[in-house]
């Protein structure tokens, strides 16, 4: 998976858990909570997806590497790689 | 001790015919019933009162996905009530704001849901949603109302089975005698339908109503009744003390003249007729008037086939025949039951009368049960009468709790 791929399954975790916000121009360096109304439950909601969608486990610890995609693509690209095999 | 006077100033509904007072009590004239097929988890197609009022109006999507529906329901009323009420919300002191919200259940809805949930995940809960406990938390509709509105006064429900609409009124009319609040926003409320286990429980219990058409399914006091249509919905009041509401000019629905509360301590499900009647006379008696004073009393009867017999039992024992200016009507036929809500939507669909002197009917009565054979039911068509100063509510649930509400005309 690229970086930009993991940042979209992302992105379609959000459009679902904040369906108000519009996401055509979230600009991936900045703090997702900087730049739309996101909650510590929606957090927890994006780590609920990522479990259900895609067998992601992201531990307490680690919930700050999802604080802009950028960081998101960087913590998670991995661990979906791993996931398929890839190294 | 002399207690103040407390009066209804704005309506707000959603019921499965209608979404406003106006389209409602047009819906009942006229003979419109909003029963449909739906389906329900593990059950199929069953028959159900669904609403359809705009959540979005007051709602962002995100508050929807996040909140119950029970939740959205009273947030609709709630701010519909007010709108109607005419009141300037930022003008008003949101501590000295109560909401009170009657509800037969919470909670079922959003359990079923995550125990659904997790059976995809091999009933893992690690699976099962953060949101569980806000959602079912028994004081949630009434909670989700007071973060949409910013009230930071009392806001909580009362659990009375299918009575709890009447007891919204009712407890909000104490706390504005009480003056622990100058505004009141009360009545009840309900998602019963997206709750599988309400309709297997009726139907396990003979009580679920069944019927080829829908729209004919729920039939109080019809001999060929049998049982329940379940029903969402929601009807909450804006109420204020007399005084308040005549300084700032406010339209008056009506004034509460009396009710009373009271328990079988007899079955878990079956009425019991002389603990109704003594609800309905204390309350009359509260009022200070005597049963010919009652011009209408709205029953509660749900179209199953003993408790009909027994809420007509109830109101024989209190009317009798003596009582020529009393008209009798039920509104299950067009509605089914909205279980919270039926109490406060019930009121709601009456309340019209006080000004168009219309009693609406009955619907659904092809063959009235002789049992049920009441004098001054009102049946199928509605009745022009010369006078509305009092309405009667009945709301009875289960575990024996039993409510009667009257509001009269109000006369300065």
């Amino acid at each position: 998976m690229t970086k930009d791929e993991c940042k979209q399954v992302v992105l379609d975790i959000i459009a679902d858990i904040a369906p108000d916000e519009d996401l055509s121009n979230v600009k991936p360096e900045v703090r997702l909570r900087d730049q739309m109304q996101l909650d510590s439950m929606d957090f927890l909601d994006i780590v609920m997806e990522l479990r259900k969608r895609h067998g992601i486990e992201v531990p307490e610890k680690d919930y700050q590497q999802l604080a802009s995609l950028d960081s998101c693509a960087d913590y998670l690209t991995p661990k979906f790689d791993a996931l398929t095999g890839k190294s | 001790m002399k207690l103040s006077r407390i009066v209804i100033t704005g309506v707000g509904l959603t019921a499965p015919n209608g979404n406003s007072l106006a389209e409602f009590r047009a819906n009942l004239l006229a003979g419109v019933a909003g029963i449909q097929r739906r389906e329900i988890r593990y059950m199929g197609s069953q028959l159900a009162g669904v609403c359809d009022y705009n959540a979005q109006k007051y709602q962002t999507k995100k508050e929807v996905r996040v909140g119950t529906r029970a939740g959205s329901i009273s947030i609709y009323c709630a701010r519909e009530a007010l709108a109607d009420s005419g009141l300037s919300w930022e003008a008003v002191a949101k501590d000295r704001v109560g909401i009170y919200i009657g509800c037969t259940e919470h909670g079922n809805v959003e359990t079923e849901n995550e125990i659904y949930n997790i059976s995809k995940f091999n009933y893992d809960t690690k699976f099962w949603s953060h949101y569980h406990n806000p959602r079912t938390v028994a004081n949630n509709p009434a909670g989700e109302a007071s973060l949409n509105l910013g009230v930071t006064g009392p806001a909580y429900t009362i659990g009375a089975a299918c009575a709890a609409g009447n007891m919204g009124l009712i407890h909000a009319t104490q706390m504005l005698r009480l003056g622990e609040v100058d505004l009141a926003i009360c009545g009840g409320v309900s998602e019963s339908i997206h709750t599988f286990g309400i309709f297997a429980g009726f139907k396990s219990q003979n009580a679920l109503a069944a019927h080829a058409d829908p729209l004919k399914a729920s039939r109080p006091f019809d001999k060929a009744r049998n049982g329940i249509v379940i029903s969402e919905g929601g009807a909450l009041y804006t109420m204020e003390r007399l005084d308040d509401a005549l300084a700032r000019g406010a339209k008056i629905y009506g004034e509460i003249a009396g009710y009373h509360v009271n328990s079988d301590a007899s079955d878990y499900v079956l009425p019991n007729p002389a603990r109704q009647a003594e609800c309905v006379r204390a309350a009359i008696s509260r009022a200070e008037l005597v049963p010919r004073d009652i011009h209408i009393v709205n029953t509660h009867a749900t179209a199953t086939p003993l408790g009909d017999i027994q809420e007509c039992e109830a109101i024989r024992a209190v009317f009798g025949e003596g009582c020529p200016d009393t008209s009798i009507n039920n509104t299950k036929g067009y509605i089914g039951h909205c279980m919270g809500a039926a109490g406060a939507l019930e009121l709601a669909g009456n309340l019209p009368s006080f000004d168009d002197l219309i009693v609406h009917p009955t619907i659904n009565v092809d063959d009235l049960d002789p049992l049920c054979a009441l004098p001054g039911l009102v049946l199928n068509q509605p009745r022009a009468v010369a006078k509305v100063d009092t309405i009667l509510n009945n709301s009875f649930g289960m575990l024996g709790i039993n409510s009667a509400l009257i509001v009269k005309r109000f006369v300065p």
